[in-house]
């Protein structure tokens, strides 16, 4: 039986300055364990689904709970333990003049004992492979440098889930795979939840499951077998399909007989192999 | 307009302790009416020089000639104004940029700045508006009451009313969704085609390197490691992952299909349609029943 971990039932949010709603009664379920990749275009309320998770903004209506806890302004704090975000821009989430006193400052926050900090600060920065850098100013590191920093500083807290708030779009392809990379290695020794909030329908490919997001409410959700055979029906959302889609749709048009459309280059690079070699 | 840039070289805070080479021995053509891709990693000198492009930074050692002006190292270079009219640059993320209480307002600052009449810098506002896509019901508006996608291509126009010769784009679609991102590099392919324009585009996507760019230029540590056309660059893959850089996923898949196949196609493609195309000839017709 799966275990949900964060729970949002009919939540309908509107920014004060706007007519329309932002979200409208959107419902999901997020289970323990699981990477959930939720994609949409600009405008499509990721992000607010994002901020409304961490106590940033409150629904107008509707309720969201996380680990058990429904979320409102007395929870917030106990919530914010439990499930931490790493936003979009590396430069806009340092306090802190070194690395190290970065990552510590949500533990100081939280009243930590100087000794279990310091402890925590280089565990977490050992796993994001940062703890080579604790006296660099944060302003000297690469983008994905940053990033894994600020990962670090959220993972000091010890949560159960983290959201990746479109945390690799101003990274280079470099940075990216390191960031990626890291928080795949983390939800896999720890059974971290991971909600990513993203455009990279490649990266939303390697989700265990996804969910598309159009004009403020839950369009489909799916594995990523399920949604990527939407096909067209995604590029009119605003998105796209994966390359290894594309790539499958065209040898079928060249009249090649797939058994799928493949959602791993390695997979149909197999399937043509293999079809190739029985010809 | 031709661009050249000669031997250039540039340190940050020269003469100072914290005095940092950026680039060396830089030499760069970009004859009017280029499409030119400038690729390399996160520090590899590629923003130094783009800011050399309208004399925003000015060498070190070498020349930059912008048109009929010449920037040289150690020269007083006056009124660079006029070069930075005819040179627009998109910088990432412009849309931090905006300032002004309407988006008319915004898009008629750069113009104005530069002397173009109220009346005259506001046709233009309405031109470069219908560019970037936008209707003039917008024109009242404030920019930071749009959405992020419309705030970009805001501040697109308030470059285009410049009526630039050349524009330099820092990578322009970082943030935008698949649709946005497809839009944005459509819009300035056409324009770089009806308007004749030179275009230099910083970009981390070979894909959008391969499908819009005449030339591409990589840099590395500070120097131009390679220079051609796409083909000539993505023909030796080998030389880009040497560097750390990604080929294009066509190009990927091409090499990964070779390599598990043993076949052989002679050449690198750049579309999809041309290697499954290829593919198929290769393996006689494809259809297998």
């Amino acid at each position: 039986m799966k275990k949900s971990v964060v729970s949002l039932k009919d939540v309908s949010f509107q920014y004060d300055s706007e007519e329309q709603y932002a979200l409208k009664s959107v419902t999901f379920d997020v289970y323990e364990g699981e990477w959930l990749a939720i994609v949409g275009h600009n405008g499509s309320g990721k992000s607010t689904t994002a901020k409304l998770l961490n106590g940033l903004q409150f629904p107008s209506e509707g309720e969201i709970s996380v680990c058990g806890l429904q979320l409102n302004e007395e929870t917030v704090w106990d919530v914010r333990k439990r499930l931490g975000m790493v936003f979009q821009n590396p430069d806009n989430q340092f306090v802190g003049t070194t690395v190290q006193d970065d990552v510590a400052f949500g533990l100081e926050n939280m009243g930590i004992p100087r000794e279990e900090m310091v402890e925590r600060v280089q565990d977490a920065l050992k796993k994001v492979k940062m703890d080579q850098f604790l006296y660099q100013e944060p302003h000297h590191l690469s983008g994905g440098q940053k990033q894994r920093v600020a990962i670090a500083g959220v993972l000091a807290l010890r949560p159960s889930i983290i959201i990746l708030d479109e945390a690799t779009s101003m990274l280079d392809p470099r940075g990216r795979e390191e960031v990626l990379e890291t928080v795949r290695t983390l939800k896999n020794e720890k059974s971290l939840t991971v909600i990513s909030i993203t455009h990279d329908l490649d990266e939303a490919a390697k989700a265990d499951r996804i969910i598309v997001m159009n004009r403020g409410e839950v369009y489909r959700e799916g594995t990523p077998e399920e949604i990527f055979s939407m096909d067209e029906e995604l590029v009119k959302l605003g998105l796209d399909i994966p390359f290894s889609v594309k790539m499958s749709k065209a040898f079928r048009q060249q009249g090649f007989q797939l058994s799928k459309h493949f959602l791993t280059e390695e997979e149909l690079v197999t399937e043509l192999w293999t079809s190739h070699s029985r010809m | 307009m031709d661009i050249s840039l000669s031997n250039v070289e540039y340190r940050y805070q020269a003469g100072t302790p914290f005095e940092r080479l950026a680039i060396q021995d830089v030499t760069i053509d970009i004859p009017s009416g280029t499409y030119l891709a400038l690729i390399g990693h996160t520090g590899s000198g590629k923003s130094t020089v783009l800011q050399h492009l309208n004399a925003l930074l000015q060498p070190t050692l070498g020349s930059v000639k912008i048109g009929d002006r010449e920037v040289k190292a150690n020269e007083k270079n006056k009124n660079l104004r006029a070069i930075r009219q005819r040179v627009g640059i998109v910088f990432q993320f412009p849309e931090h940029q905006l300032f002004e209480e309407t988006v008319e307002k915004d898009i008629i600052f750069g113009p104005m700045n530069f002397g173009v009449s109220e009346n005259a810098a506001k046709e233009r506002a309405r031109v470069a508006l219908k560019q970037v896509g936008l209707g003039e019901e917008i024109l009242e508006k404030s920019p930071f009451d749009l959405s992020g996608g419309q705030m970009r291509r805001i501040a697109i126009a308030g470059v285009l009313a410049m009526n630039p010769d050349v524009i330099v784009l820092d990578e322009p679609t970082a943030g935008l969704d698949p649709r946005g991102r497809k839009e944005i590099m459509d819009m300035f392919y056409n324009l770089h085609k009806e308007r004749n324009l030179s275009t230099i585009l910083v970009t981390h996507s070979m894909e959008d390197a391969a499908r819009y760019a005449d030339q591409i230029v990589i840099m590395q540590q500070g120097r131009v490691a390679k220079r051609g056309t796409p083909e000539e660059i993505f023909s030796a893959p080998e030389d880009l992952v040497q560097m750390g850089l990604d080929v294009p996923e066509v190009v990927r898949f091409q090499l990964k299909l070779e390599e598990k196949t043993g076949l052989n196609l002679g050449k690198i493609y750049l579309s999809i349609d041309e290697l499954t195309a290829a593919v198929t000839k290769r393996l006689g017709g494809g259809v297998r029943t």
